[in-house]
This record gives structure tokens, C-alpha cells and sequence, in this order.
């Protein structure tokens, strides 16, 4: 093929790419298992039915925030639809980053015709934000631990009590969580956790029983690091997303277990980037009505053990895609793994946030 | 005309005092101006042949620098968003022990009015927040319900109703302590410190942590830098002193690692360094320490040095290979035939020669540990991290990004100051990379 006919046959594909019809939506999420869940339950089946468009992937979610607000400053937002935690969608919401959402008006109902506000219920905790799963933050443990003679954490309180269970802890470098557990395990009764946080003692409490445990805990800041602690045999039990647990769990067959106990709810979910022009966004909630309905969270359920957000799904959870088990008993909000749950006050982080970060920092360094 | 010709007609022989000569060209300027021309000329010439490069460096390098640093002291948001209240706040008394009266929250029910339409209240809320916890929400809820005031009741009962904090003195100390266009408090809480009624303070000891992690950020790039010299010393001057074949093998070896992945690198170090890793099965296997007392090495600053110390060591190794490979052998072999010892031939004669190498490792080294912060962040368990690790989460978590540029700023001009008192001491020419 001599060079013109190259230029003539690349332009021609460039051409019929970008022909008339053809829409590009920019979808931002996690990567790796999450992201796959995402591909197979909402992506495919969406650019089946519709073949004028293609999803393009990017993996950006755990800096969403930053680059959301610089692409706003810059005037210049790429993105159509972007995957944030339900604390970065509230920030993003508070900067005037994201959309505000009109859930009844813009998403399908159930099923059986309620309406979607009402699907979701209380998940919807931002005006901008459209909840996707319920993951929850939880334990892990390994089950070949002779230094506890046969016996089995099942108490949140185990964590901190290094006679029963010795061996090191993998917990995460930041407040959240940790406080409330810390607090939990130092006598506070679970609704009074917070207004105990807001004083200067209750943070000393917390820190303090966190320094129960301190020389004897790894500290990650990303979701991969526990599951290969525990693996590795560095720790012995260790917190992390329950996802990933199961993943290390099932798939790859190690000895471990989960603890449920306390376990502390969070959420996924979607947010629209504010001041997308008018194609873009019409392109965006049609995507939006379709990936965001009934079975379609369901769906996602076969790929990766994370509960659908809508009560409505539930009910349709089956079996895993690839390893045929049922996935309803790996689900957070399974009624045998939700006994004893913790409520993790989005507003109230909201507030707090920076304020015990700077203090929590500056334990860990100290 | 010539220069003569003009020479004797700017200065006739009657006219006795005698004129400074002035060389002109041939067309009646002078030499002087001509000259001056002819030169601007060049540079212009030069300036336009670098003016692609030099505009694109000043857009995408320059600029986008000064913005972000002249974040550490930008604070408009306050008063762009309630631009009647800070003008009513004006006249309150901070230290009058008593809330504002009813002007400044008439005044405050204006803008939010519009700043809840605009939504920009929460914005300020989160910025507020960043000084005294609560604000956030404070403004998130009372932008909701700003359009649902009566206005013909007061104002003031109706926003304490809203939440008690409107009457608290110290919301509205911060707002107005916040006010003015620009700020130091940025640079105030990157130095541990805060703005109060009663003036700048040190915060409280459980608060204070951007000190000691400046402190720490320096001790341990020293550290590292040190590593880096005490090992690639003896491997640069293996490399000039062997015959090519060898030492562009030992070369590759160097650069081998330089060219992997840092990610596969720290990974790797993970492997070799955990309690259940390669060198304590070793170890505990060999018998020289027991299984319950395997040795840390890593999520500490050990782990962040040797970590480091690997990373960074060819920008050691290069610099002095090359200067090291420009020093005739002969001086060696002059000074110990005139009856040197070899550590004399090599301290007093060798070594001088490598100064500029060292210096140029050393700063390179240190310039690009003291700036480090993934390897830190995956290695450093909390004992190994950076201030740049700090950085890093207030640009991407926090958002924070003052106080990011603030830190960013003290980090700059920390670097500076060493770069200067290296001048002073060494000798900035003295640095050569090859």
C-alpha cells in the first residue's frame, strides 16, 4: 500500500467513526474486578441494544474529585459519567462539581411502579448522587492461626484484644472507621459513637484504644494491600472492601474468613458531571435510565459481591457467573451477615473530616 | 565620507577645547548606536529562534506553577460569595463577646439568597470547613432553607433557628477572619500554626504534624542520599577503571533497574522485606534469628531507605561514572611514583577531581528524594512518610488545595535555601554531569 492510499484509507475509517450518529460517552470508574462487573452487566448490553454508542472506559475514580474540579477550572470536562464513593459525590455535590439529580423524573421505576426515590430509599444521601451498590467496609481473618488454639474471632472487639488473637492487624491509614470502631470496643453504645467523636475526649478515647493495637497494625491505603497481607501471611486479620475478601475467599481459595461483625456500610454509585452541553447530556441519561434500572443492578450482583442499591433487585440476585455459587450469602446486606451493622454518618464526615484527619495524621506519626 | 573627515569637522582646529572624538559609521551614526542596533538585532534574532520553546515552557510549565502557589494565599471565595456580609461585618467587634445584630444577617440572608441559587454556599461552606469543623454542613443546610424565610420576622432568631451555631461568636469570628481577598492562614497551618482573636498560636501538640514531617522529609533524603554516595561510589569508579567491554556490561546491570517499572521495583522490595518474605525465611531458616522475632524491615523508615536508596541510585552512579571516566590514570600513577601511599594518591589526588560528580549525584539525589512520595506512601508505613505524601492527599483527597500549595511553596523554597548554602559552600560551578 503506497502512503496515499494509507492517508485516503485512515481518513476514510476516521470519518466513518466519527460519522453523524456516532456518540462517545466517557465513563469513569474503579478498574480491575469492579470496573469488569460494570462492563458486563451495564456496558455491554447497553451498546447491544444501542450500536451508535461506545463506551469508553477510564479508570480515574480514586482521584475523581481532583481532576473533576481542575477539568472544571480549566473549562474543559471530558467526562459524561463518573463513579465517585457516596462521601466524594456529597464533596463534589458541595463544590458545584456535580448535577443535581431528579431521581423520579430522570430514573426508570421499579418493577412493580414505585417510583425510584422510593427504590432507593434513604441511599440516596446527595442531591446529585445515583446509588449503585452497597459495599461494606468489613474483616477479614486467616483460619491457620496456632497462636489462638482453635478459636475464631466473631466480635469487632477481637480486633483490639491481642491475648485472644495475637498477630498483626491491617487497618487503613486514614479516621474513618477506625474511630467508630475504636469507640464501639471502648464501651460507647453505637448511637452515641458520633456525638462522642464531636469532644476532645472522645477522640483521646479512640486514639487510645487504636494505641492498644498500634505497633501491632500494618496501615493501607489501598483496597489491594489487605488481601495480600492476609495471603502473605504478614497479618492475621485485616480490614477491607468485602468485595475483595470475597474475591480471595472463593476465587482464590485461601485460607480465610470474614468477619461481619460491626461491619460499616458505604456506598457506589453515579454522579454527572454539572455543565455538560445539551447532546451529551441527553446521551447520558439514556445511558443513566437503562444501567441504573431493576435488573440491571441485579446483573451486577453475578460479576462481583456487592448488594444492588435498589430494594427492588434484591429478590433477583442469582448465582455467580463464572463460579455457579449463590451469590445472595456474600452480600453485605445478607440478613446472616447484617446482624450487627454500623451506620456511617456521611454529613457527619462531611464536617469532620478535615479536623480529625489532622489529628488522626498526626498520632499515626507521632 | 571618512572618519577623518569627520573628525575634523566636528572639531575645527580654532575651536581650542578639544571634543571627545566621536567614531561614527559611514553614514554619519555613530559607531556606539550602530553597534547597539546591530546587536539588538542578533538577539532578536536569538530570541525569536528560542521564542517557540520559551512560550511553551512559560504556558505549561511557568504559569500553571505560579497559579498553583499563588493558591497559598488566594481566599476571594469568601468575599465573591457574600460580598454584603463582609461589608456588614466591617463594623462588628470580634473580640465584643457577642454575635452580630441584625444589618449583618439581613445582609447574610441577601447572599445566600443568591449564592444558594448560584450554588456556591456550599463551596464556601467547604472552604470554611477547612478552618473550624461543621461549617460545611452549617452552609448546606441553611442555603436549603434560605428562601423559606419570613421576611418580616428578624432575621437573626430565624437563622439561630435554623442552627445554633449562627449565634455562636466563633462561626462568625472565622468569617470574618477569612474575609480579606488574600490569606496567610494557609501558610500558618503548613507551619503547625493557627490564626485566633488573641493572634497567630502554635495548634495544639495533638494537631501539629507539617514541622516534623519537614523535618523528617530532610533527615531522611540526607539519609538516603548518603546510601546512595557510600554505595555507587565504589560501583562509578569500578565502571571508569575497568576496559569497556567489562564495564558496559557492569553499565547495563546499573540501568537495568532504572529502566523497570518503580511500581515493580517497590513491589519486589515488598516481597524481599515483610516479616513473611524472602530474606527472614532465609534468615529464620539459616537460624540466625527465630521465627518470632523476624525482623521489620519494611512499613518503616528502613523500608522507605533501602527502597530509596535502590530507586535513586543511578542518578548517583551516572553523574560521577562520567566524571570519574575523564580523569587520566595518570595522575594517579604520577603521585605514586613520587612516593605516595595509595590512600594518599587517592585522598589527595583522585578523589578532588571527583567533587564535581558528587556534587552533581548528591543534589540530583536529594532534589529528587525530598519531592518523593509513591514509594514512601507503598514502603513507608507511617514511620517513612513524606511531606509530599501530605501534599498528595490534600490535592487529590482533601482537596485542600491551599494548603497543598502552602506546603508546596515551603517545600520549594527549602530546596532553594539548600541550593544556595550548597553555592556557598561548594560551589554551584563546581557541579559538572559529565
Amino acid at each position: 500500500m503506497t502512503f496515499k492510499t494509507l492517508l485516503l484509507a485512515s481518513a476514510a475509517t476516521a470519518m466513518m467513526t466519527t460519522g453523524a450518529n456516532a456518540i462517545d460517552l466517557t465513563i469513569v470508574s474503579w478498574g480491575g474486578a469492579y470496573s469488569n462487573s460494570q462492563n458486563e452487566a451495564y456496558h455491554k448490553p447497553y451498546m447491544a441494544e444501542n450500536p451508535d454508542v461506545t463506551i469508553i472506559n477510564d479508570e480515574s475514580s480514586n482521584e475523581a474529585v481532583a481532576k473533576l474540579r481542575a477539568m472544571n477550572e480549566a473549562g474543559n470536562v471530558t467526562w459524561d459519567l463518573v463513579d465517585v464513593l457516596a462521601s466524594d459525590a456529597i464533596r463534589l455535590c458541595d463544590e458545584g462539581l456535580a448535577m443535581e439529580i431528579d431521581h423520579d423524573e430522570m430514573l426508570a421505576p421499579a418493577p412493580d411502579g414505585t417510583p425510584a426515590s422510593k427504590d432507593f430509599g434513604d441511599l440516596i444521601v446527595s442531591d446529585c448522587y445515583i446509588p449503585q451498590i452497597v459495599y461494606s467496609t468489613t474483616f477479614g481473618y486467616r483460619t491457620d492461626v496456632e497462636a489462638w488454639n482453635g478459636k475464631e474471632p466473631d466480635d469487632i472487639c477481637d480486633v483490639f484484644d491481642l491475648e485472644a488473637f495475637p498477630g498483626k492487624r491491617a487497618l487503613e491509614k486514614r479516621p474513618i472507621n477506625n474511630m467508630e470502631w475504636a469507640l464501639l470496643c471502648d464501651g460507647v453504645a453505637k448511637e452515641d459513637v458520633y456525638d462522642m467523636l464531636e469532644t476532645e475526649e472522645g477522640v483521646n478515647r479512640a486514639l487510645a484504644k487504636l494505641g492498644t493495637i498500634k505497633d501491632q497494625t500494618v496501615w493501607w491505603s489501598a483496597g489491594a494491600e489487605t488481601p495480600q497481607l492476609l495471603a502473605d501471611g504478614e497479618v492475621v486479620m485485616g480490614s477491607t472492601y468485602n468485595g475483595r475478601l470475597f474475591s480471595l475467599i472463593e476465587e482464590q481459595d485461601q485460607p480465610v474468613k470474614m468477619l461481619w461483625d460491626a461491619q460499616v456500610f458505604d456506598l457506589d454509585g453515579w454522579i454527572v458531571p454539572a455543565g455538560l452541553p445539551k447532546e451529551r447530556l441527553d446521551a447520558v441519561m439514556k445511558y443513566l435510565r437503562f444501567a441504573t434500572d431493576t435488573q440491571r443492578l441485579a446483573d451486577q450482583a453475578k460479576y462481583i459481591s456487592y448488594g444492588p442499591a435498589r430494594d427492588s433487585s434484591a429478590p433477583l440476585v442469582g448465582k455467580h457467573a463464572e463460579l455457579g455459587i449463590e451469590m445472595a450469602p456474600h452480600m453485605p446486606t445478607d440478613p446472616a451477615n447484617a446482624k450487627n451493622t454500623f451506620l456511617f454518618n456521611y454529613e457527619w464526615w462531611a464536617d469532620y473530616r478535615d479536623d480529625l484527619d489532622a489529628k488522626f495524621q498526626a498520632w499515626l506519626a507521632s | 565620507m571618512t572618519t577623518t573627515d569627520t573628525v575634523s569637522a566636528a572639531a575645527p582646529p580654532a575651536d581650542p577645547p578639544p571634543q571627545p572624538q566621536v567614531l561614527t559609521t559611514r553614514d554619519g551614526t555613530p559607531l556606539k548606536v550602530s553597534l547597539a542596533r546591530a546587536l539588538r538585532r542578533e538577539k532578536m534574532r536569538a530570541l525569536l529562534l528560542i521564542a517557540p520553546l520559551l512560550l511553551f515552557i512559560v504556558l505549561t510549565f511557568a504559569a500553571p506553577i505560579a497559579d498553583m502557589l499563588f493558591r497559598s494565599v488566594e481566599n476571594g471565595i469568601v468575599a465573591n460569595t457574600l460580598p454584603k456580609t463582609v461589608e456588614a461585618l466591617a463594623d462588628w467587634d470580634e473580640t465584643s463577646g457577642e454575635a452580630p445584630g441584625e444589618p449583618v444577617f439581613a445582609a447574610l440572608h441577601a447572599d445566600l439568597l443568591i449564592a444558594a441559587e448560584e450554588k456556591t454556599h456550599t463551596r464556601l461552606g467547604s472552604r470554611l470547613n477547612y478552618e473550624s469543623s461543621g461549617m460545611s454542613s452549617l452552609f448546606r443546610k441553611t442555603g436549603r432553607r434560605a428562601d423559606r424565610m419570613d421576611d418580616a420576622l428578624p432575621y437573626k432568631a430565624q437563622f439561630i433557628d435554623i442552627d445554633d451555631d449562627w449565634g455562636d461568636v466563633a462561626t462568625w469570628q472565622v468569617l470574618k477572619r477569612f474575609s480579606p481577598e488574600l490569606t496567610s492562614g494557609y501558610f500558618l497551618n503548613a507551619v503547625d500554626m493557627q490564626m485566633t482573636t488573641d493572634g497567630v498560636e502554635l495548634k495544639p501538640e495533638n494537631e501539629r504534624i507539617y514541622l516534623f514531617l519537614f523535618a523528617r522529609t530532610l533527615f531522611l533524603s540526607l539519609t538516603i542520599m548518603a546510601c546512595c554516595l557510600l554505595l555507587g561510589y565504589p560501583i562509578a569508579y569500578l565502571l571508569a577503571a575497568l576496559p569497556a567491554r567489562t564495564s558496559n556490561l557492569l553499565m547495563i546491570l546499573v540501568l537495568l533497574p532504572f529502566w523497570t517499572s518503580l511500581l515493580v521495583r517497590t513491589s519486589a522490595w515488598k516481597v524481599l522485606l515483610q516479616q513473611q518474605g524472602v530474606i527472614n525465611d532465609f534468615l529464620v531458616w539459616t537460624g540466625l534469628v527465630s521465627d518470632a522475632g523476624r525482623l521489620v524491615m519494611i512499613n518503616n523508615q528502613t523500608g522507605t531507605i533501602i527502597a530509596m536508596t535502590h530507586i535513586l541510585l543511578p542518578f548517583m552512579i551516572l553523574p560521577l561514572y562520567s566524571v570519574m571516566k575523564t580523569i587520566s590514570p595518570s595522575y594517579v600513577r604520577a603521585a605514586k611514583s613520587l612516593g605516595a601511599t595509595d590512600w594518599t594518591a587517592f585522598w589527595r589526588v583522585y578523589f578532588p577531581q571527583t567533587v564535581p560528580g558528587i556534587g552533581a549525584g548528591s543534589i540530583l539525589v536529594f532534589i529528587l528524594s525530598i519531592g518523593y512520595y509513591i514509594t514512601p506512601e507503598l514502603v513507608g508505613g507511617t514511620s517513612g512518610i513524606f511531606i509530599s505524601n501530605r501534599i498528595a492527599y490534600h490535592i487529590s483527597s482533601s482537596l485542600n488545595w491551599g494548603l497543598a500549595a502552602a506546603l508546596g511553596v515551603l517545600l520549594l523554597a527549602a530546596v532553594l535555601l539548600l541550593f544556595y548554602v550548597y553555592d556557598k559552600i561548594v560551589g554551584i560551578d563546581n557541579v559538572k554531569l559529565g
